[in-house]
């Protein structure tokens, strides 16, 4: 249909080396009279990794979501991959979705396709790729969540926490710059839960992609930061973290709709603040 | 207090309207630019048009039966029992045939675009497609309006054909009209007005139709409750308002065909 092969890079000056890959400036968002988000202002570096944490209905989700443009801010600015999202139209919209992916919080899958069809779907829709092309793409993407041969299957067919692997196949499959997640392990078991999280690193520090991190686990939260993904021959282990990349990890805390916390693992494990304390417990 | 409440709920209508219309506007820019899912026409066509085969076959033939044994009586007190396919071609193809298929879209269509769409909003599919590049009103509304708007007419067609039947084995065998006098007498009662409007007006309905089914569905928040409530909502708009529009409808035409 269109022309465009979507899973090439983004345009050059999309990716000026260091310049934030999200930029927030005092952005507040009311729904009808209720106040959701009051004067947040953050920005994601590349390559970093922002967690953002808060008690459910601090407006976490809100963020992910006005990043990517699906809700506009009351008032404020957001910048994402140098462009100002909350001025564009939706058309305008589009052509910067295509660098971005977001995990949505219940996996958001469509029921009626099946996961290849489902993973695929950014593939299927819009590329040059030929159907068997995009096939193999596919199979690619599910053999890195280790979801291969459900390719077929309908979603309902699969556990929560497959279902989550299948919605992160689906938000990589175009190689994005920027992944959002939306509590990629809530309700998951501990196993579900860590493979979750290898997925999380593996794709932050092998494809050096950005990554916006929604959780209510500490225990997620620290296990991202803290660990590192290497390739060891045809291997991938997951190793301690090395200074610098723990340093790369900023977690800021949402507490009704304010930024109440900002900065690296080890200060928010310092912090003396009482509501970050029972937060921590 | 009781002006407030009037006010606000006339906010709240004006509100409606104004986002139904946009979305029939969108609709339409979509339908004549690229991309254009034609899988998912063909889909819809096969949904919307196949699967609402069996309930408009038996609603058109019962229609046509019924309207044979009450007009039987009727005609008898004039001794014009054998006009019987007259009046039955007559307000089967003009009236009763578009409307009531509409009315049973309404119920199988409109609640279930309703419903489809509205569990691909709260369950977050719908903002899932706009993350993922491709437009909702595009992928979603127009095969399903198109869909509608070819749909709805045939069948029709399919109802009055039923109905004509249906009036044509009660004429048979309980009012003893004869088969020759039955279908000269359908096809005396009918002129070529008729037949235009009994064909212009489900292309009408069929859109009105779809089209609240979707704006209903897509402005759906509330969870599994809040569907339930658009699937409700979306019948009960649809069915009112193909009943307004066919009056209106019936007017404009008259003024024009007569
Ligand atoms: N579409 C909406 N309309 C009205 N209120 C909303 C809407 N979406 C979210 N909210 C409210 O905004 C607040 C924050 O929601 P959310 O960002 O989803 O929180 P969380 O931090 O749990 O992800 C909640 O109180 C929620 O009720
Ligand atoms: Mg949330």
């Amino acid at each position: 249909m269109a022309t465009r092969d979507v899973t090439a890079g983004p345009p050059a000056e999309l990716v000026e080396a260091h310049a934030p890959v999200a930029l927030f400036d005092r952005v507040t968002l009311a729904f009808d009279e209720k106040v959701i988000l009051r004067d947040v202002t953050f920005d994601v570096r590349f390559g970093h990794t922002k967690i953002f944490l808060g008690a459910s209905g601090a407006g976490k989700s809100t963020i992910l979501k006005l990043m990517l443009g699906l809700l506009k801010p009351d008032s404020g600015t957001i910048w994402v991959l140098g462009q100002r999202v909350d001025t564009m139209t939706e058309a305008q919209l589009m052509r910067v979705r295509e660098h971005m992916g977001m995990v949505f919080q219940e996996g958001a899958l469509f029921d009626s396709l099946t996961v290849g069809e489902n993973v695929g779907f950014k593939l299927y829709e819009d590329s040059d790729l030929s159907l068997s092309e995009v096939r193999e793409r596919v199979e690619e993407v599910l053999g890195f969540v280790s979801l291969a041969e459900h390719i077929d299957k309908l979603p309902s067919a699969l556990s929560g926490g497959q279902r989550r692997r299948v919605a992160i196949a689906r938000a990589m499959i175009t190689r994005p710059k920027v992944l959002l997640y939306d509590e990629p392990t809530t309700g998951l078991d501990p196993m579900t839960c860590l493979s979750v999280d290898t997925e999380i690193v593996k794709l932050r520090d092998l494809q050096q992609v950005t990554s916006v991190l929604v959780t209510h686990q500490l225990r997620d939260a620290f296990y991202i930061a803290s660990h590192e993904a290497r390739r060891n021959g045809r291997e991938v282990e997951l190793v301690e973290a090395s200074e610098q990349k723990v340093e790369e990890a900023d977690f800021v805390m949402i507490r009704e709709g304010r930024v109440a916390f900002e900065g690296s693992a080890w200060e928010l494990r310092h912090s003396k603040d009482a509501y970050l304390q029972t937060f921590l417990s | 207090m009781s002006g407030n409440w009037a006010v606000e709920f006339v906010k709240k209508a004006l509100l409606e309207v104004q986002e139904y219309v946009r979305l029939c506007f969108a609709a339409g820019r979509a339908a004549v630019s690229r991309p254009f899912y034609f899988r998912d026409v063909m889909e819809q066509i096969d949904i919307i048009g196949l699967g609402s085969l069996t309930v408009v076959l038996l609603t058109g033939f019962f229609t046509g039966a019924v309207l044979a044994l009450q007009s039987g009586m009727t005609l008898d007190q004039f001794g014009a029992r054998p006009f019987v396919g007259r009046l039955i071609s007559a307000s089967m193809i003009k009236e009763l045939g578009p409307v009531l298929t509409a009315l049973m879209l309404s119920g199988r269509v409109g609640s279930g675009i309703a419903a489809e769409l509205g569990s691909m909003v709260v369950t977050e599919q719908i903002s899932a497609l706009r993350a993922l590049g491709t437009d909702p009103v595009r992928k979603l509304v127009v095969p399903r309006v198109l869909a509608g708007f070819i749909m709805c007419p045939i069948l029709t067609v399919v109802a009055n054909a039923v109905g004509l039947l249906g009036g044509w084995i009660i004429a048979l065998t309980q009012l003893r009209v004869a088969s020759g006098v039955y279908w000269s007498s359908v096809v005396e009662g009918l002129y070529i007005q008729d037949v235009w409007m009994g064909i212009i007006k489900p292309f009408f309905l069929g859109f009105v139709i779809v089209t609240i089914g979707c704006h209903v569905g897509l402005r759906t928040s509330g969870g599994t409750q809040g569907v339930g409530r658009a699937t409700t909502n979306a019948v009960v708009a649809s069915s009112v308002v193909v009943l307004i529009v066919d009056f209106f409808l019936t007017r404009f035409l008259i003024s024009i065909l007569f």
